[in-house]
C-alpha cells in the first residue's frame, strides 16, 4: 500500500458500467485493449488527457449497472491510481477489491476535490489531501477481511492461498 | 429472532441458525453461471488459482448467448474459450447454439434454478432467479473464478426492503411496469447492497413470467437480489422440471426489514423510464408521441412467452409503423418453439417484424439492431444508459411487450389502449 499524488478527473453521479467500459468492447477479454476505451462513453476524450496515478473522483453509486470486470480492469490498466467516489455500486465495490483497484469511498472529498487539482492520497490510511488547499478527508475504513483479501493482491491469491 | 426470507436463505448456506444484516459470512453456492463475455475471464482467473477440476461440474452452468451467434471473429474465439473449457471440464451444463437461451430465462426453465438455494453468477441480472425464492446475486469474473474452486463465496448479509403492492392490477398492465415504478420510486441506488423482497396481494396473483421480470431489475434499483417467496404458482411452475431436490424457504412473518413501502397499484399507468436512466420511470402518457426508429422486444428481462403473447395480442392484423424497425427475440429455443406453434410468429412476421434466434443482441449494444447516432428506440429491455444499445447519442426507452409492440404499430410512444381505439 503506498502513498501518491495525482491530478483529479471528476465525474457525476450514477456513472454505470456501460460508460466506464461500452459493452461493444467486450469482444476482448485483454486489459490493455479493454483500457483504450476507458470512460469513453462518459467522456470520450478521457484517455487522451490522462497520466499515470491520475485520479478518478465521482459522485454516488459509482460503478452501477453490470457485473462486467472489464470496468474495473479498464480503469486499473489506463493507470488510474484508484477511485475516489461517494459511494459504489456493489458489484464494482467487490470486483474492484477482487482485482486489486484501490477504491476509497468519501462523499466529502467526491464533493470537495475539483477536476485538475491534485489530491494525495494514503492508501494505508485512506487520507486523502487536496494540496493545495490542505483540507483531509478520511475515507471509510474497510473490514479486516476485505484488507486481507488487498493486502494479498487480490481475491485468486486469497484463494490460492486457502486450497 | 424473526428473519427475512434472505437471511434465512444465507444462514442456510453458511451453515449458522441465523444471521443478521452487516454480518459477512462464506456461503456455500448451489449454483453458479457464467456466459461468454465474463466466464473467459472467469477460466482465466481459475488458472492462476492452481486446483484442476472445478468444484462441482454439475452446479456451473456456462451459457453463450451474449455475442452469439458469434458475432465476429473475437467473439468467436471467446465462445472458443468457453467451449473448450466446457469440454475439458466435462460441463453438464453447457448450452451450445441451437440449444442455448438467454441464460437468466433458461436456467430457470431447465429447472437450474431453485426456491432456498443461493445462486451466483458473473452477470448482473442473476438476480432473476429470486422470482422462485432463492437468493441470487451478480458478481463479477474474479469471484466467480472462486466459486469455481471452492464453490463458496463471501457474502456481507444485506437489510431487506419490503415492497408490498396492494389493489387490482388495470389492463395493460405487467410485471415490467410494477418494477419500473418501483425503480421510479427508489433511484438506481435506493436499494444499493440491500434484498428487495416483493410481497402482497398483486404479487401473490403473478404468473411466474411477470415475477421473473420483476426479480431481473431489481440490480437497477442497486439491489444485491430480489426476492418473492414461493408459493402454488412457483411449485407449479417447478412440478416436472427442477433438476435437483430442494427445500422452500419462508421469512418469519414480522421480520424486521430496513424500509417497507406499500403501494396500491389499482390506477397504475403503463411505465416509460426515459433515456438514459431505468429510474427515469413515468407514466406512458408523459412520453406518448416521441418518435421512434426501432423497437426491440426480448432480453432476460421480457423475452417469454406471455411477453410474446402480449406483444402479438396488438399486433395480430396490424402492421409495424413505416418508419419502424421492429425486432422479437424469444428468450430460449424453448420458447421459440412455442411461439411458432401458437402462431406468435407468423404474426409478428406478417406484422413485418424481425424474428430473431435467442441471444442477447441488441440488449446491449452488442448486434442484430446496434442503433446509429440521434436514433430512438422502445425496448423491453433493462437499461437504457447512454450508448447502452448503440451509439453515444442515441436514445433508448424502456417499457413493458405491450407499449413496446403499440408504440411499433404507431410509430411513436402509444398507450396500448389508445391503439386499440384507433384501430
Ligand atoms: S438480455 Fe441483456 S440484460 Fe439480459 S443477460 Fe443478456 S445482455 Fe444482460
Amino acid at each position: 500500500m503506498r502513498t501518491f499524488r495525482g491530478k483529479v478527473w471528476t465525474f457525476g453521479d450514477d456513472i454505470d458500467t456501460d460508460a466506464i467500459l461500452p459493452a461493444r468492447y467486450m469482444n476482448s477479454p485483454d486489459p490493455r485493449e479493454l483500457a483504450r476505451h476507458c470512460m469513453e462513453d462518459a467522456d470520450p476524450s478521457f484517455m487522451e488527457k490522462i497520466s499515470p496515478d491520475d485520479i478518478i473522483v465521482a459522485g454516488k453509486n459509482f460503478g452501477c449497472g453490470s457485473s462486467r470486470e472489464h470496468a474495473p480492469l479498464a480503469i486499473r490498466e489506463a493507470g488510474i491510481a484508484c477511485v475516489i467516489a461517494g459511494s459504489f455500486a456493489r458489484i464494482f465495490y467487490r470486483n474492484a477489491i477482487n482485482i486489486g483497484l484501490p477504491i476509497l469511498e468519501s462523499p466529502d472529498a467526491a464533493a470537495f476535490l475539483e477536476e485538475g487539482c491534485t489530491a494525495e492520497v494514503n492508501l494505508q490510511t485512506g487520507e486523502i489531501m487536496d494540496l493545495a488547499s490542505g483540507r483531509k478527508f478520511s475515507a471509510a475504513a474497510f473490514p479486516s477481511f476485505m484488507q486481507e483479501i488487498m493486502a494479498q493482491g487480490g481475491l485468486i491469491n486469497f484463494v490460492k492461498g486457502k486450497v | 429472532m424473526e428473519q427475512t426470507l434472505a437471511e434465512k436463505i444465507l444462514a442456510r448456506a453458511a451453515g449458522k441458525k441465523e444471521v443478521s444484516p452487516g454480518e459477512l459470512i462464506n456461503a456455500k453456492i448451489d449454483m453458479a453461471l457464467g456466459n461468454d463475455l465474463t466466464a473467459p475471464v472467469a477460466i482465466r482467473e481459475f488458472k492462476k488459482i492452481g486446483v484442476e477440476k472445478v468444484f462441482d461440474r454439475e452446479r456451473l452452468a456456462l451459457i453463450p448467448d451474449h455475442f452469439i451467434p458469434n458475432k465476429d471473429i473475437q467473439s468467436a474465439e471467446l465462445a472458443g474459450v468457453l467451449r473448450r473449457f466446457a469440454r475439458q471440464q466435462e460441463i453438464v451444463h453447457y448450452y451450445e447454439v441451437g440449444r442455448m437461451g438467454i441464460e437468466h430465462a433458461l436456467l430457470p426453465e431447465l429447472g437450474l434454478t431453485l426456491p432456498g438455494e443461493v445462486i451466483v453468477g458473473a452477470d448482473s441480472h442473476t438476480c432473476t432467479y429470486g422470482a422462485l425464492g432463492a437468493f441470487a446475486t451478480g458478481v463479477g469474473s474474479t469471484d466467480l473464478a472462486a466459486v469455481m474452486a471452492t464453490g463458496e463465496l463471501w457474502f456481507r448479509v444485506p437489510p431487506t426492503i419490503r415492497i408490498v403492492f396492494h389493489g387490482q392490477l388495470p389492463p395493460w398492465i405487467s410485471g415490467k411496469d410494477l418494477i419500473l415504478y418501483t425503480i421510479g420510486q427508489l433511484g438506481v441506488d435506493g436499494a444499493r447492497y440491500a434484498a428487495l423482497e416483493f410481497c402482497g396481494p398483486v404479487i401473490e396473483k403473478l404468473e411466474m413470467d411477470a415475477r421473473f421480470t420483476i426479480a431481473n431489475m431489481a440490480i437497477e434499483a442497486g439491489a444485491k437480489a430480489g426476492l418473492i417467496a414461493p408459493d402454488e404458482i412457483t411449485f407449479e411452475y417447478l412440478a416436472g422440471r427442477a433438476q435437483r431436490p430442494y427445500t422452500a424457504l419462508h421469512g418469519d412473518v414480522g421480520a424486521p426489514v430496513s424500509q417497507e413501502f406499500n403501494w396500491d397499484v389499482s390506477t397504475l399507468e403503463p411505465q416509460v423510464s426515459l433515456p438514459s436512466s431505468p429510474a427515469n420511470a413515468r407514466p406512458v402518457t408523459a412520453a406518448a408521441g416521441t418518435a421512434i426508429d426501432q423497437v426491440v422486444i426480448g432480453s432476460c428481462t421480457n423475452g417469454r412467452m406471455d411477453d410474446l403473447r402480449q406483444a402479438a395480442t396488438l399486433l395480430k392484423g396490424r402492421q409495424v409503423h413505416p418508419r419502424v424497425r421492429l425486432i422479437v427475440i424469444p428468450a430460449t429455443q424453448a420458447i421459440y418453439l412455442q411461439a411458432l406453434q401458437e402462431g406468435l410468429l407468423e404474426t409478428f412476421i406478417r406484422a413485418q417484424a424481425v424474428v430473431s434466434t435467442p441471444t442477447c443482441g441488441p440488449c446491449l449494444g452488442g448486434h442484430m439492431g446496434i442503433l446509429a447516432a440521434g436514433e430512438v428506440a422502445v425496448a423491453t429491455t433493462n437499461r437504457n444508459f447512454t450508448g447502452r444499445m448503440g451509439h453515444r447519442g442515441s436514445q433508448v426507452y424502456l417499457a413493458g411487450p405491450a407499449v413496446a409492440a403499440a408504440s411499433a404499430v404507431a410509430g411513436e410512444i402509444t398507450h396500448p389502449a389508445a391503439l386499440q381505439e384507433v384501430n
